[in-house]
Protein backbone atom coordinates (compact mmCIF):
# COMPACT_ATOMS: atom_id res chain seq x y z
CA UNK A 1 0.00 0.00 0.00
CA UNK A 2 1.66 3.19 -1.16
CA UNK A 3 0.67 6.34 0.68
CA UNK A 4 0.84 9.36 -1.57
CA UNK A 5 1.03 12.06 1.02
CA UNK A 6 3.08 15.20 1.34
CA UNK A 7 5.01 13.97 4.33
CA UNK A 8 6.16 17.44 5.31
CA UNK A 9 2.52 18.32 5.99
CA UNK A 10 2.25 15.67 8.75
CA UNK A 11 1.82 17.49 12.08
CA UNK A 12 5.15 17.61 13.86
CA UNK A 13 7.22 16.46 10.88
CA UNK A 14 10.91 16.92 11.66
CA UNK A 15 10.35 18.99 14.81
CA UNK A 16 12.27 16.58 17.08
CA UNK A 17 15.04 15.96 14.60
CA UNK A 18 18.39 16.00 16.36
CA UNK A 19 21.46 16.00 14.15
CA UNK A 20 23.52 15.01 17.19
CA UNK A 21 21.55 11.81 17.66
CA UNK A 22 24.17 9.69 15.99
CA UNK A 23 24.32 6.06 17.07
CA UNK A 24 27.38 6.89 19.07
CA UNK A 25 25.60 9.71 20.87
CA UNK A 26 24.42 8.22 24.11
CA UNK A 27 20.75 8.01 24.86
CA UNK A 28 21.53 8.53 28.49
CA UNK A 29 22.41 11.81 30.09
CA UNK A 30 25.94 10.74 30.98
CA UNK A 31 27.03 12.07 34.34
CA UNK A 32 30.10 10.00 35.11
CA UNK A 33 28.30 8.44 38.05
CA UNK A 34 28.81 5.00 36.54
CA UNK A 35 32.32 5.11 37.93
CA UNK A 36 30.92 5.44 41.44
CA UNK A 37 29.43 2.00 40.86
CA UNK A 38 26.89 1.13 43.52
CA UNK A 39 27.77 4.00 45.84
CA UNK A 40 24.60 5.98 45.47
CA UNK A 41 22.01 7.03 48.00
CA UNK A 42 19.45 4.29 48.53
CA UNK A 43 16.04 4.58 50.09
CA UNK A 44 15.30 2.47 53.16
CA UNK A 45 14.96 -1.25 52.53
CA UNK A 46 11.48 -2.73 52.07
CA UNK A 47 11.04 -5.32 54.83
CA UNK A 48 11.53 -8.82 53.49
CA UNK A 49 8.28 -10.46 54.52
CA UNK A 50 8.14 -13.28 51.97
CA UNK A 51 10.71 -15.54 50.37
CA UNK A 52 12.41 -13.63 47.57
CA UNK A 53 14.61 -15.46 45.12
CA UNK A 54 17.52 -13.28 44.23
CA UNK A 55 19.82 -13.19 41.24
CA UNK A 56 23.35 -14.35 42.01
CA UNK A 57 24.52 -11.32 40.08
CA UNK A 58 23.72 -8.91 42.88
CA UNK A 59 24.94 -8.91 46.49
CA UNK A 60 21.80 -7.67 48.23
CA UNK A 61 18.14 -7.21 47.40
CA UNK A 62 17.00 -3.99 45.77
CA UNK A 63 15.15 -1.43 47.86
CA UNK A 64 11.74 -2.61 46.67
CA UNK A 65 10.47 -5.82 45.17
CA UNK A 66 7.20 -7.57 44.41
CA UNK A 67 5.72 -9.91 46.97
CA UNK A 68 3.26 -11.76 44.77
CA UNK A 69 3.24 -15.56 44.61
CA UNK A 70 6.26 -16.66 46.66
CA UNK A 71 7.80 -19.97 45.53
CA UNK A 72 6.19 -23.11 46.89
CA UNK A 73 5.73 -26.78 46.07
CA UNK A 74 7.75 -28.66 43.49
CA UNK A 75 7.85 -25.65 41.18
CA UNK A 76 9.24 -23.61 44.07
CA UNK A 77 11.99 -26.15 44.65
CA UNK A 78 12.95 -25.96 40.99
CA UNK A 79 12.92 -22.17 41.08
CA UNK A 80 15.21 -22.22 44.14
CA UNK A 81 17.60 -24.44 42.18
CA UNK A 82 17.44 -22.08 39.19
CA UNK A 83 18.38 -19.11 41.35
CA UNK A 84 21.59 -20.83 42.41
CA UNK A 85 22.87 -20.07 38.92
CA UNK A 86 23.54 -16.77 37.22
CA UNK A 87 21.35 -15.19 34.59
CA UNK A 88 24.01 -16.20 32.07
CA UNK A 89 23.37 -19.92 32.48
CA UNK A 90 20.86 -22.17 30.75
CA UNK A 91 20.56 -23.94 34.08
CA UNK A 92 18.95 -20.77 35.36
CA UNK A 93 16.38 -20.24 32.61
CA UNK A 94 15.45 -23.76 31.52
CA UNK A 95 14.48 -24.85 35.07
CA UNK A 96 12.38 -21.69 35.40
CA UNK A 97 10.44 -22.58 32.26
CA UNK A 98 10.03 -26.14 33.56
CA UNK A 99 8.85 -24.78 36.91
CA UNK A 100 6.25 -22.62 35.13
CA UNK A 101 4.76 -25.69 33.45
CA UNK A 102 4.73 -27.70 36.68
CA UNK A 103 3.22 -24.70 38.45
CA UNK A 104 0.33 -24.81 35.98
CA UNK A 105 -0.46 -28.40 37.04
CA UNK A 106 -0.05 -27.42 40.71
CA UNK A 107 -2.61 -24.68 40.10
CA UNK A 108 -5.16 -27.19 38.83
CA UNK A 109 -4.47 -29.52 41.79
CA UNK A 110 -4.90 -26.58 44.19
CA UNK A 111 -8.21 -25.71 42.56
CA UNK A 112 -9.47 -29.28 42.84
CA UNK A 113 -8.35 -29.49 46.49
CA UNK A 114 -10.50 -26.42 47.17
CA UNK A 115 -13.40 -28.09 45.38
CA UNK A 116 -13.16 -25.70 42.45
CA UNK A 117 -13.27 -27.11 38.95
CA UNK A 118 -11.56 -24.67 36.58
CA UNK A 119 -13.77 -23.46 33.77
CA UNK A 120 -11.10 -23.83 31.12
CA UNK A 121 -13.42 -22.68 28.35
CA UNK A 122 -14.09 -19.39 30.12
CA UNK A 123 -10.45 -19.00 31.13
CA UNK A 124 -9.32 -19.45 27.55
CA UNK A 125 -11.81 -16.82 26.35
CA UNK A 126 -13.72 -19.13 24.11
CA UNK A 127 -16.85 -17.01 24.53
CA UNK A 128 -15.09 -14.29 22.55
CA UNK A 129 -13.89 -16.87 20.03
CA UNK A 130 -17.48 -18.09 19.64
CA UNK A 131 -18.74 -14.56 19.11
CA UNK A 132 -16.12 -13.34 16.67
CA UNK A 133 -14.68 -16.49 15.13
CA UNK A 134 -17.28 -19.28 15.33
CA UNK A 135 -15.96 -21.05 12.25
CA UNK A 136 -12.40 -21.05 13.52
CA UNK A 137 -13.54 -22.29 16.90
CA UNK A 138 -15.59 -25.08 15.31
CA UNK A 139 -12.57 -26.18 13.27
CA UNK A 140 -10.40 -26.09 16.40
CA UNK A 141 -12.90 -28.18 18.40
CA UNK A 142 -13.31 -30.67 15.57
CA UNK A 143 -9.54 -30.98 15.16
CA UNK A 144 -9.13 -31.58 18.89
CA UNK A 145 -11.95 -34.13 18.88
CA UNK A 146 -10.41 -35.90 15.88
CA UNK A 147 -6.97 -35.96 17.52
CA UNK A 148 -8.48 -37.27 20.75
CA UNK A 149 -10.38 -39.99 18.91
CA UNK A 150 -7.26 -40.97 16.99
CA UNK A 151 -5.19 -41.27 20.17
CA UNK A 152 -7.97 -43.25 21.92
CA UNK A 153 -8.37 -45.56 18.91
CA UNK A 154 -4.62 -46.02 18.64
CA UNK A 155 -4.25 -46.90 22.34
CA UNK A 156 -7.22 -49.25 22.18
CA UNK A 157 -5.84 -50.94 19.09
CA UNK A 158 -2.37 -51.42 20.67
CA UNK A 159 -3.93 -52.70 23.88
CA UNK A 160 -5.95 -55.33 22.03
CA UNK A 161 -2.68 -56.49 20.41
CA UNK A 162 -1.20 -56.96 23.85
CA UNK A 163 1.36 -54.16 23.77
CA UNK A 164 0.31 -53.02 27.21
CA UNK A 165 0.15 -56.43 28.83
CA UNK B 1 -10.59 -6.83 45.11
CA UNK B 2 -11.05 -8.23 41.63
CA UNK B 3 -7.87 -9.01 39.72
CA UNK B 4 -6.58 -10.95 36.75
CA UNK B 5 -5.26 -14.32 37.89
CA UNK B 6 -2.92 -16.15 35.50
CA UNK B 7 -3.47 -19.92 35.53
CA UNK B 8 -1.05 -21.05 32.80
CA UNK B 9 -0.59 -20.46 29.07
CA UNK B 10 -3.77 -19.07 27.45
CA UNK B 11 -5.66 -19.23 30.76
CA UNK B 12 -6.83 -16.14 32.63
CA UNK B 13 -9.31 -16.11 35.49
CA UNK B 14 -10.80 -13.23 37.41
CA UNK B 15 -10.39 -13.75 41.17
CA UNK B 16 -10.88 -11.96 44.41
CA UNK B 17 -7.42 -11.15 45.81
CA UNK B 18 -6.37 -9.34 48.98
CA UNK B 19 -6.14 -5.57 48.75
CA UNK B 20 -2.57 -4.37 48.15
CA UNK B 21 -0.83 -2.78 51.11
CA UNK B 22 1.78 -0.11 51.63
CA UNK B 23 5.01 -2.11 52.06
CA UNK B 24 7.48 0.76 51.89
CA UNK B 25 7.19 4.42 53.00
CA UNK B 26 7.48 5.54 49.37
CA UNK B 27 4.62 3.31 48.15
CA UNK B 28 1.18 4.40 47.03
CA UNK B 29 -1.98 2.42 46.47
CA UNK B 30 -3.76 3.34 43.26
CA UNK B 31 -7.37 2.53 42.37
CA UNK B 32 -7.18 1.58 38.72
CA UNK B 33 -9.53 3.40 36.36
CA UNK B 34 -8.18 1.96 33.13
CA UNK B 35 -5.61 -0.65 32.24
CA UNK B 36 -4.52 -1.94 28.87
CA UNK B 37 -3.50 -5.30 27.56
CA UNK B 38 -0.12 -4.78 25.93
CA UNK B 39 1.30 -6.84 23.08
CA UNK B 40 4.05 -7.86 25.49
CA UNK B 41 1.40 -9.15 27.91
CA UNK B 42 0.68 -11.72 25.24
CA UNK B 43 4.19 -13.14 25.68
CA UNK B 44 3.23 -13.79 29.31
CA UNK B 45 -0.21 -15.08 28.33
CA UNK B 46 1.34 -17.47 25.83
CA UNK B 47 3.83 -18.75 28.42
CA UNK B 48 6.98 -17.38 26.79
CA UNK B 49 8.42 -15.45 29.74
CA UNK B 50 10.32 -17.56 32.28
CA UNK B 51 9.22 -17.37 35.94
CA UNK B 52 5.64 -16.38 35.21
CA UNK B 53 3.97 -17.88 38.25
CA UNK B 54 0.40 -19.14 38.47
CA UNK B 55 -1.59 -16.62 40.49
CA UNK B 56 0.18 -13.56 39.08
CA UNK B 57 -1.73 -10.45 38.07
CA UNK B 58 -0.59 -8.88 34.81
CA UNK B 59 -0.86 -5.30 33.64
CA UNK B 60 1.83 -2.64 33.24
CA UNK B 61 -0.21 0.02 31.43
CA UNK B 62 -2.65 1.70 33.79
CA UNK B 63 -3.97 4.95 35.18
CA UNK B 64 -5.90 5.47 38.38
CA UNK B 65 -6.72 7.49 41.47
CA UNK B 66 -4.27 7.61 44.37
CA UNK B 67 -6.09 6.04 47.31
CA UNK B 68 -3.36 5.84 49.94
CA UNK B 69 0.23 7.04 50.25
CA UNK B 70 3.22 6.03 52.36
CA UNK B 71 4.71 8.37 54.93
CA UNK B 72 7.48 9.61 52.63
CA UNK B 73 5.38 10.28 49.53
CA UNK B 74 5.32 13.97 48.68
CA UNK B 75 4.90 14.20 44.92
CA UNK B 76 1.35 12.87 44.66
CA UNK B 77 -1.56 13.08 47.08
CA UNK B 78 -4.68 11.07 47.75
CA UNK B 79 -7.26 11.78 45.07
CA UNK B 80 -4.78 12.59 42.28
CA UNK B 81 -5.57 10.94 38.95
CA UNK B 82 -2.21 9.62 37.83
CA UNK B 83 -0.66 7.79 34.93
CA UNK B 84 1.92 5.27 36.06
CA UNK B 85 4.94 4.48 33.85
CA UNK B 86 5.39 0.76 33.33
CA UNK B 87 8.96 0.93 34.68
CA UNK B 88 9.40 0.85 38.45
CA UNK B 89 12.25 3.30 39.03
CA UNK B 90 13.89 4.58 42.21
CA UNK B 91 15.16 7.87 40.74
CA UNK B 92 18.35 7.57 42.80
CA UNK B 93 20.55 4.87 41.28
CA UNK B 94 23.13 5.78 38.67
CA UNK B 95 20.94 4.48 35.88
CA UNK B 96 17.88 6.49 36.89
CA UNK B 97 20.00 9.59 37.43
CA UNK B 98 21.19 9.33 33.84
CA UNK B 99 17.66 9.08 32.50
CA UNK B 100 17.65 5.31 32.11
CA UNK B 101 14.46 4.84 34.11
CA UNK B 102 13.84 1.54 32.33
CA UNK B 103 17.03 0.15 33.81
CA UNK B 104 16.62 0.95 37.51
CA UNK B 105 18.91 -1.11 39.73
CA UNK B 106 16.71 -0.96 42.81
CA UNK B 107 13.47 -2.59 41.77
CA UNK B 108 14.14 -6.17 40.75
CA UNK B 109 15.87 -8.82 42.86
CA UNK B 110 15.32 -11.63 40.37
CA UNK B 111 17.30 -10.31 37.41
CA UNK B 112 19.91 -7.66 36.85
CA UNK B 113 19.26 -7.42 33.11
CA UNK B 114 15.85 -5.82 33.52
CA UNK B 115 14.41 -3.33 35.96
CA UNK B 116 11.15 -3.84 37.80
CA UNK B 117 8.00 -3.80 35.68
CA UNK B 118 4.43 -3.97 36.97
CA UNK B 119 2.76 -7.31 36.38
CA UNK B 120 5.46 -8.74 34.19
CA UNK B 121 6.54 -12.01 35.82
CA UNK B 122 9.07 -12.58 38.56
CA UNK B 123 11.81 -12.09 35.99
CA UNK B 124 10.77 -8.43 36.15
CA UNK B 125 10.49 -8.22 39.93
CA UNK B 126 7.38 -10.18 40.93
CA UNK B 127 5.14 -7.12 41.21
CA UNK B 128 1.40 -7.49 40.78
CA UNK B 129 0.09 -5.46 37.87
CA UNK B 130 -2.71 -3.06 37.12
CA UNK B 131 -5.24 -5.42 35.58
CA UNK B 132 -7.01 -5.26 38.89
CA UNK B 133 -9.11 -2.85 40.88
CA UNK B 134 -6.15 -1.71 42.99
CA UNK B 135 -2.39 -1.87 42.67
CA UNK B 136 0.63 -1.13 44.82
CA UNK B 137 2.88 1.49 43.21
CA UNK B 138 6.42 1.63 44.64
CA UNK B 139 8.55 4.79 44.39
CA UNK B 140 5.46 6.97 44.19
CA UNK B 141 7.61 10.13 44.23
CA UNK B 142 9.21 9.09 40.93
CA UNK B 143 6.86 7.26 38.58
CA UNK B 144 3.26 8.40 38.96
CA UNK B 145 2.50 11.59 37.05
CA UNK B 146 -0.65 13.62 37.57
CA UNK B 147 -2.75 13.55 34.42
CA UNK B 148 -3.26 17.08 33.09
CA UNK B 149 -6.82 18.24 33.64
CA UNK B 150 -7.54 18.62 29.95
CA UNK B 151 -6.21 15.20 28.96
CA UNK B 152 -8.48 12.32 27.97
CA UNK B 153 -7.71 9.37 30.31
CA UNK B 154 -7.71 7.13 27.22
CA UNK B 155 -4.79 9.17 25.90
CA UNK B 156 -3.15 9.12 29.33
CA UNK B 157 -3.23 5.35 29.67
CA UNK B 158 -1.35 4.99 26.40
CA UNK B 159 1.33 7.37 27.70
CA UNK B 160 2.34 4.70 30.23
CA UNK B 161 3.94 2.50 27.57
CA UNK B 162 2.68 2.52 23.97
CA UNK B 163 3.53 6.10 23.11
CA UNK B 164 6.91 6.28 24.93
CA UNK B 165 7.98 2.91 23.58
CA UNK B 166 6.98 3.80 20.03
CA UNK B 167 8.61 7.21 20.34
CA UNK B 168 11.83 5.84 21.82
CA UNK B 169 12.00 3.25 19.05
CA UNK B 170 12.13 6.12 16.57
CA UNK B 171 14.44 8.20 18.77
CA UNK B 172 16.95 5.36 19.16
CA UNK B 173 16.93 4.90 15.41
CA UNK B 174 18.82 8.17 14.97
CA UNK B 175 16.61 9.15 12.02
CA UNK B 176 18.00 11.90 9.81
CA UNK B 177 15.93 14.18 7.60
CA UNK B 178 15.24 12.40 4.34
CA UNK B 179 15.82 8.90 5.73
CA UNK B 180 13.80 5.82 4.83
CA UNK B 181 12.52 4.11 7.95
CA UNK B 182 11.16 0.57 8.01
CA UNK B 183 9.07 -0.56 10.97
CA UNK B 184 8.50 -4.28 11.42
CA UNK B 185 5.18 -5.03 13.13
CA UNK B 186 1.87 -3.15 12.87
CA UNK B 187 0.71 -3.74 16.41
CA UNK B 188 0.08 -0.72 18.66
CA UNK B 189 3.80 -0.15 19.29
CA UNK B 190 4.74 -0.48 15.63
CA UNK B 191 1.96 1.87 14.58
CA UNK B 192 3.08 4.40 17.19
CA UNK B 193 6.74 4.02 16.17
CA UNK B 194 5.79 4.68 12.55
CA UNK B 195 3.78 7.75 13.56
CA UNK B 196 6.52 9.07 15.85
CA UNK B 197 9.22 8.48 13.22
CA UNK B 198 7.86 11.51 11.35
CA UNK B 199 8.87 13.76 14.26
CA UNK B 200 12.48 13.15 13.22
CA UNK B 201 12.05 14.16 9.61
CA UNK B 202 12.31 11.09 7.35
CA UNK B 203 11.04 11.12 3.79
CA UNK B 204 9.59 7.61 3.88
CA UNK B 205 8.13 5.47 6.64
CA UNK B 206 7.25 1.90 5.71
CA UNK B 207 5.48 -0.58 7.97
CA UNK B 208 5.50 -4.36 7.43
CA UNK B 209 3.12 -6.93 8.87
CA UNK B 210 0.92 -9.80 7.71
CA UNK B 211 -2.43 -8.64 9.07
CA UNK B 212 -4.29 -6.57 6.49
CA UNK B 213 -6.66 -4.72 8.82
CA UNK B 214 -3.74 -3.55 10.94
CA UNK B 215 -1.80 -2.43 7.88
CA UNK B 216 -4.82 -0.45 6.70
CA UNK B 217 -5.11 1.15 10.15
CA UNK B 218 -1.38 1.93 10.24
CA UNK B 219 -1.48 3.50 6.80
CA UNK B 220 -4.21 5.89 7.89
CA UNK B 221 -3.07 6.59 11.45
CA UNK B 222 0.67 6.81 10.88
CA UNK B 223 0.49 8.23 7.35
CA UNK B 224 2.98 5.62 6.20
CA UNK B 225 3.37 3.05 3.45
CA UNK B 226 2.09 -0.34 4.55
CA UNK B 227 2.94 -3.73 3.06
CA UNK B 228 1.92 -7.29 3.77
CA UNK B 229 4.99 -9.53 3.73
CA UNK B 230 2.82 -12.49 2.77
CA UNK B 231 2.34 -10.85 -0.61
CA UNK B 232 6.12 -10.69 -1.13
CA UNK B 233 8.45 -13.36 -2.36
CA UNK B 234 11.01 -12.20 0.16
CA UNK B 235 10.65 -9.21 2.52
CA UNK B 236 14.36 -8.45 2.61
CA UNK B 237 14.60 -8.50 -1.17
CA UNK B 238 11.56 -6.21 -1.30
CA UNK B 239 13.21 -3.75 1.08
CA UNK B 240 16.36 -3.67 -1.00
CA UNK B 241 14.41 -3.14 -4.19
CA UNK B 242 12.25 -0.36 -2.76
CA UNK B 243 15.36 1.49 -1.57
CA UNK B 244 17.15 1.40 -4.94
CA UNK B 245 18.91 -1.81 -3.89
CA UNK B 246 20.62 0.09 -1.09
CA UNK B 247 18.82 -0.92 2.10
CA UNK B 248 16.75 1.13 4.51
CA UNK B 249 18.56 3.80 6.52
CA UNK B 250 16.87 2.60 9.66
CA UNK B 251 14.95 -0.54 10.65
CA UNK B 252 12.84 -0.80 13.80
CA UNK B 253 11.83 -4.13 15.33
CA UNK B 254 8.46 -3.72 17.06
CA UNK B 255 7.56 -7.41 16.99
CA UNK B 256 9.74 -9.31 19.42
CA UNK B 257 9.66 -12.97 20.23
CA UNK B 258 6.50 -14.19 18.54
CA UNK B 259 7.18 -13.17 14.95
CA UNK B 260 5.95 -15.24 12.05
CA UNK B 261 7.26 -15.42 8.50
CA UNK B 262 10.26 -17.71 8.84
CA UNK B 263 9.53 -21.37 9.45
CA UNK B 264 12.83 -22.23 11.12
CA UNK B 265 12.55 -19.26 13.47
CA UNK B 266 8.92 -20.07 14.25
CA UNK B 267 9.50 -23.77 14.92
CA UNK B 268 12.57 -23.27 17.10
CA UNK B 269 10.86 -20.39 18.88
CA UNK B 270 7.67 -22.29 19.63
CA UNK B 271 9.70 -25.26 20.84
CA UNK B 272 11.61 -22.85 23.10
CA UNK B 273 14.87 -23.99 21.53
CA UNK B 274 15.43 -20.24 21.40
CA UNK B 275 13.68 -17.44 23.28
CA UNK B 276 10.85 -17.15 20.77
CA UNK B 277 11.12 -16.39 17.10
CA UNK B 278 13.49 -13.60 16.03
CA UNK B 279 12.24 -13.28 12.45
CA UNK B 280 11.61 -9.53 12.62
CA UNK B 281 15.06 -8.86 14.01
CA UNK B 282 16.64 -11.06 11.36
CA UNK B 283 14.78 -9.14 8.64
CA UNK B 284 15.72 -5.81 10.22
CA UNK B 285 19.41 -6.67 10.24
CA UNK B 286 19.30 -7.93 6.69
CA UNK B 287 17.15 -5.06 5.34
CA UNK B 288 19.08 -2.13 6.74
CA UNK B 289 21.83 -0.44 4.72
CA UNK B 290 25.50 -0.90 5.48
CA UNK B 291 26.30 1.37 8.40
CA UNK B 292 22.59 1.60 9.17
CA UNK B 293 20.84 1.48 12.51
CA UNK B 294 18.56 -1.20 13.90
CA UNK B 295 16.38 -0.12 16.80
CA UNK B 296 14.77 -2.84 18.92
CA UNK B 297 11.78 -2.40 21.20
CA UNK B 298 10.17 -5.77 20.51
CA UNK B 299 10.38 -7.94 23.61
CA UNK B 300 12.54 -11.05 23.64
CA UNK B 301 13.01 -13.61 26.37
CA UNK B 302 16.21 -13.53 28.38
CA UNK B 303 18.06 -16.69 27.30
CA UNK B 304 19.15 -16.39 23.64
CA UNK B 305 18.01 -15.95 20.04
CA UNK B 306 19.29 -16.89 16.61
CA UNK B 307 20.16 -13.66 14.80
CA UNK B 308 22.60 -13.06 11.92
CA UNK B 309 25.21 -11.37 14.07
CA UNK B 310 27.82 -11.95 11.36
CA UNK B 311 25.90 -9.57 9.12
CA UNK B 312 25.83 -6.99 11.92
CA UNK B 313 29.61 -7.09 11.86
CA UNK B 314 30.05 -7.24 8.11
CA UNK B 315 27.58 -4.41 7.45
CA UNK B 316 28.78 -2.24 10.32
CA UNK B 317 25.30 -2.01 11.77
CA UNK B 318 24.60 -0.21 15.00
CA UNK B 319 22.00 -1.84 17.19
CA UNK B 320 20.21 0.28 19.76
CA UNK B 321 17.67 -1.16 22.13
CA UNK B 322 16.11 -0.55 25.50
CA UNK B 323 12.96 -0.63 27.51
CA UNK B 324 11.39 2.79 27.09
CA UNK B 325 12.43 5.37 29.63
CA UNK B 326 8.88 6.57 30.18
CA UNK B 327 9.58 9.22 32.79
CA UNK B 328 12.32 10.82 30.68
CA UNK B 329 10.01 11.10 27.69
CA UNK B 330 6.76 12.09 29.38
CA UNK B 331 7.14 15.92 29.27
CA UNK B 332 7.75 15.88 25.52
CA UNK B 333 5.04 13.33 24.82
CA UNK B 334 2.44 15.05 26.97
CA UNK B 335 3.16 18.15 24.89
CA UNK B 336 2.69 16.22 21.64
CA UNK B 337 -0.66 14.91 22.91
CA UNK B 338 -1.89 18.21 24.32
CA UNK B 339 -0.95 20.04 21.13
CA UNK B 340 -2.98 17.56 19.10
CA UNK B 341 -0.03 16.26 17.12
CA UNK B 342 -0.58 12.80 18.62
CA UNK B 343 -3.94 11.26 19.43
CA UNK B 344 -3.02 7.90 21.01
CA UNK B 345 -6.57 6.97 22.04
CA UNK B 346 -7.45 6.46 18.38
CA UNK B 347 -5.60 3.14 18.71
CA UNK B 348 -8.17 1.85 21.19
CA UNK B 349 -10.64 -0.41 19.46
CA UNK B 350 -12.03 -2.32 22.45
CA UNK B 351 -13.15 -1.15 25.88
CA UNK B 352 -14.01 -4.21 27.93
CA UNK B 353 -15.05 -4.61 31.60
CA UNK B 354 -12.24 -5.95 33.76
CA UNK B 355 -14.49 -8.89 34.68
CA UNK B 356 -14.22 -10.08 31.06
CA UNK B 357 -10.42 -10.01 30.91
CA UNK B 358 -10.22 -13.62 29.71
CA UNK B 359 -12.27 -12.75 26.64
CA UNK B 360 -10.30 -9.53 26.19
CA UNK B 361 -7.04 -11.48 26.13
CA UNK B 362 -8.48 -13.88 23.58
CA UNK B 363 -9.72 -11.03 21.37
CA UNK B 364 -6.31 -9.34 21.42
CA UNK B 365 -4.29 -12.55 21.14
CA UNK B 366 -6.29 -13.99 18.24
CA UNK B 367 -6.73 -10.55 16.62
CA UNK B 368 -10.50 -10.97 16.60
CA UNK B 369 -12.94 -8.22 15.62
CA UNK B 370 -10.17 -6.14 14.00
CA UNK B 371 -8.65 -5.51 17.41
CA UNK B 372 -5.79 -3.03 17.67
CA UNK B 373 -5.77 -2.09 21.37
CA UNK B 374 -7.83 -3.29 24.30
CA UNK B 375 -8.57 -1.36 27.47
CA UNK B 376 -9.95 -3.01 30.60
CA UNK B 377 -12.23 -0.91 32.76
CA UNK B 378 -12.91 -1.92 36.38
CA UNK B 379 -16.50 -1.52 37.45
CA UNK B 380 -15.43 0.47 40.53
CA UNK B 381 -14.50 3.37 38.24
Amino acid sequence: MKNNIDYKSIPGWGMDSDPENEPTYPMKNYTGDDHNRSNYERASQQPISVEILQSTERPKPPVVFGTSVPPKGLSGQIRRYAFQHSEDRYRHWIPLILADRINMVEGVIDDLKKGYIPNVFAERGWKAEMKYNPRGLAIKVLAMAAAGTLIWWSLKSKKSKGFFK
Amino acid sequence: MLAVNYRGPYRIRMSEKPMPEILHPEDAIVRVTRSCICGSDLHLYHGFVPDTRVGSTFGHEFVGIVEEIGTLVTEVKVGDHVLVPFNIACGRCNFCKQGLFGNCHESNPMATAVGGIFGYSHTAGGFDGGQAEYVRVPYANVGPTVIPADMDPDDAVLLTDVVPTGYQAAEMAGIKQGDTVVVFGAGPIGIMAARCAWFFGPSRVIIIDHIDYRLEFAKNYAKCEAYNFKSMKDPVEFMKKTTDWYGADVCIDCVGCEAVGNTLQTVTGRALIQAGSATALQWAINSVKKGGIVSIVGVYGPPFNYVPIGNVLNKGITIRANQASVKRLLPKLIDHVQSGRLKPSELITHRIPLEEAADAYRIFSSKLDNCIKTVLIPSTK
